[in-house]
């Protein structure tokens, strides 16, 4: 689960991590107050920046500076509402719906730090980098020596020597190593305690009169934590999601959305993804992944029927069954009920395979429904690209 | 032959009384039966020890079960908020197998089972995976028994439907398999590609490998570099989710393309410069392996 930049550097404070005082606003009015806030608190700079769940605002216009209150003014009505592009939003963007009003700091020097999960050790670690403020993924490519890390033994967890060791590699002035660690070992403590699966201080700055600050911050949860985490699930921002995945996240369907015309239905995750591969490889593109998971019943296939056929750019539907322990020939019966119910228009081209498959393409035959089966997911493939094209 | 699960397997199901439990303990007992083999001996429910539960004594903690039962190995269908501490729990008992096929485990409790039980006797499969099963012998987990033929292909796989896709694809050609392993779609697994591929190529019954990976992680990359050191078996490979979008979650947790890191493309290449016979669609892996095997 993603968060809010605001609501990232909340959960920093709380850890006693630096950060810089702002405010979060929802409309101009808001966002004029906390700038005269910030500006009779004595800043001479304000910085207005757009919240949405990507990546690269600041390039994309996202982020503006402001030294007087008409342009912290101008700043916010540019950028609230805007349709912010960046590299990770896609062509169509996001449309900004929340401001971060934050005062200016005079920085000199941009530092990364970073915690994620470590998948071929099993181990969280800890990174940091003198090459802040630009992409890391960048960094790790092209100079992956100048990404410090280090690991953290879950049973003792981080030690302020780990700390010490890539404050100093920051290059930090001793005077600095103290809170410097201090810093880390919050950021580490907040990572642990919130479930997260990334953590990233991105630019982690010195000010020019020596002190640490998040200048920005960006937290991943871990989905499958929230369970024990009620008061972080709320931080949850729905308008930030597409709507049919927060839809199908309501039948806990697993659903993505693309952009393609051919809508997929498959069981498993893997066989899924395979599906979208194969739609590609035939020609065509997938409208989303879908993994209906194995044991889906009629009422779940409504549900996935149902959020397919919301999607306007879709033009025919492809359903790759592969039946397990649940037989082909319930789900086939599923899939006819659903379909006659929501009396579905659109060509469903079926691939069953699996148990009681012969029964199975029986009652797709016998249920006078336009539904083609293909005999391989090769050949189920090509015919649904070729609905899809308005071919046959 | 075979490798992790076979005739003289002797399975406690953790979780024994819930839908769930029920359901598989049956599932695999009754596959096992048909060719001989007592498989499941009991099961763990804290709270319900010294009950019965369809056949089965029930044991309040896994000590006690492997004590009573002699059972060597233990497949955990506990929700997910509880599973890590099942993972622990059989692993202090001193389970040489350990099958996890609870899906949705916080990544961070995986984190501290996994310190635990990479220096422990144990070997543990999963978690998020259905399992493993031997076909003519015996099934811990989740896949269906009857697509199955007993025979020499090897599977290791990260999916579950994909690895049923892959049986089913050899078992219409006539090719049977050994073993087939799902090791799961978690970012922290017991049992990598890497450990997967090790036992079935010291396994003399296995005669050839099928090898299905996903995006994410590099654990693929890494399973390339092996095989291309020390697997002379045959080898096909699959990944799923060549079109899928970098920065998404598809499905399994542990599959998203991060930071450039992750992609099918990589591992396709780093598999093919292995030697690894790669096929591009899901359609293909049966037939590959026919080629290969000269059954095609």
């Amino acid at each position: 689960m993603k968060i809010h930049e605001y609501q990232a550097k909340e959960i920093l404070r709380k850890y006693g991590v630096p950060v810089p005082s702002g405010e979060m606003a929802i409309t101009l009015e808001e966002a004029d107050t906390a700038a005269k806030a910030l500006f009779s608190a004595g800043n001479a700079v304000v910085v207005v920046k757009a919240q949405i769940h990507a990546g690269g605002r600041g390039k994309g216009g996202g982020v503006k500076l402001a030294r007087t209150i008409e342009e912290a003014d101008a700043a916010s009505k540019a950028i609230l509402g805007m349709q912010l592009v960046t590299h990770q939003t896609g062509p169509a963007g996001q449309k900004v719906q929340r401001l971060l009003i934050e005062e200016g700091s005079a920085i000199a020097r941009e530092l990364y730090l970073g915690l994620v999960l470590d998948r071929a050790s099993g181990k969280v670690v800890f990174m940091a980098s003198q090459s802040g403020g630009m992409e890391i993924e960048q960094v790790a490519h092209d100079t992956p020596e100048l990404i410090y890390k280090e690991y953290v033994n879950p049973a003792i967890g981080f030690q302020p020597y780990q700390a010490r060791k890539l404050a100093f590699k920051l290059g930090l002035e001793p005077a600095q190593i103290g809170e410097a660690v201090k810093f880390m070992m919050g950021l580490y403590k907040a990572f642990i305690e919130t479930d997260s699966t990334l953590m990233e201080v991105n630019p982690f700055i010195t000010t020019k009169d020596g002190k640490l600050l998040a200048l920005d911050c960006k937290i991943n949860f871990d989905d499958n934590a929230m369970f024990r985490h009620k008061d972080l699930k709320e931080l949850r921002d729905i308008s930030e999601e597409d709507p049919l995945e927060v839809e199908a996240s309501k039948y806990a369907l697993n659903y993505i959305k693309l952009d393609g015309s051919i809508a997929c239905m498959v069981n498993g995750a893997g066989l899924a993804m395979a599906t979208m591969d194969i739609i590609q490889y035939a020609g065509g593109s997938a409208a989303n992944f879908l993994d209906v998971g194995g044991g889906a019943n009629q009422e779940q296939i409504e549900n996935a029927f149902g959020i397919l056929l919301s999607d306007p750019n879709v033009k025919a539907i492809f359903i790759n069954i592969f039946g397990g322990i649940l037989r082909v020939d319930v789900l086939a019966t599923a899939v006819v009920a659903a379909a006659r119910k929501l009396n579905v228009t659109l060509p469903i081209i079926l691939r069953l395979e699996g148990t009681n498959v012969e029964e199975g393409r029986k009652i797709i035959a016998d249920s006078g429904l336009k539904v083609q089966i293909g005999a391989t997911m090769k050949e189920a493939a090509d015919l649904a690209v070729a609905a899809a094209k308005g071919v046959n | 032959m075979s490798v992790l699960v076979g005739n003289d397997t002797r399975l406690i199901v953790q979780g024994i009384t819930g839908r769930e439990g029920t359901f598989h303990a049956k599932g695999c007992d009754e596959y096992a039966k048909q060719f001989g083999n007592k498989l499941v001996v009991g099961g763990v429910t804290p709270g319900k020890g010294g009950t019965i539960h369809e056949g089965w004594p029930v044991f309040n903690t896994v000590e006690e079960a492997v004590a009573a039962t002699g059972a060597n190995a233990t497949v955990i269908f506990v929700p997910p908020p509880a599973a890590a501490d099942g993972i622990l729990e059989a692993a202090d008992a001193g389970l040489p197998l350990i099958v996890c096929i609870t899906e949705g485990i916080p990544v961070l409790d995986m984190v501290k089972v996994w310190e635990v039980v990479k220096t422990s006797k144990s070997r543990l499969i999963g978690p998020n995976c259905p399992g493993v099963i031997s076909p003519g012998k015996a099934k811990i987990g989740i896949m269906p028994g009857r697509i199955h033929k007993e025979g020499s292909v090897g599977i290791v796989s990260k999916s579950g439907t994909l690895t049923y896709e892959a049986v089913y694809q050899l078992t219409q050609r006539g090719i049977g398999q050994s073993t087939a392993i799902g090791i799961g779609g978690d970012p922290i697994i017991g049992t990598t590609h890497i450990d997967a591929l090790k036992l079935l190529n010291e396994d003399p019954g296995t005669e050839a490998i099928i090898m299905i990976g996903e995006i994410g992680g590099s654990a693929e990359e890494a399973a390339a570099e092996y095989i291309k050191a020390h697997v002379k078996k045959p080898v096909v490979g699959f990944i799923a989710g060549q079109t899928a979008p970098p920065g998404r979650r598809m499905g399994h947790a542990g599959a998203i393309i991060s930071g450039g890191e992750g992609t099918a493309e990589s591992k396709m290449a780093a598999m093919a410069a292995a030697g690894i016979t790669v096929v591009k669609s899901p359609a293909e892996i049966g037939e590959a392996m026919a080629r290969l095997l000269g059954k095609a």
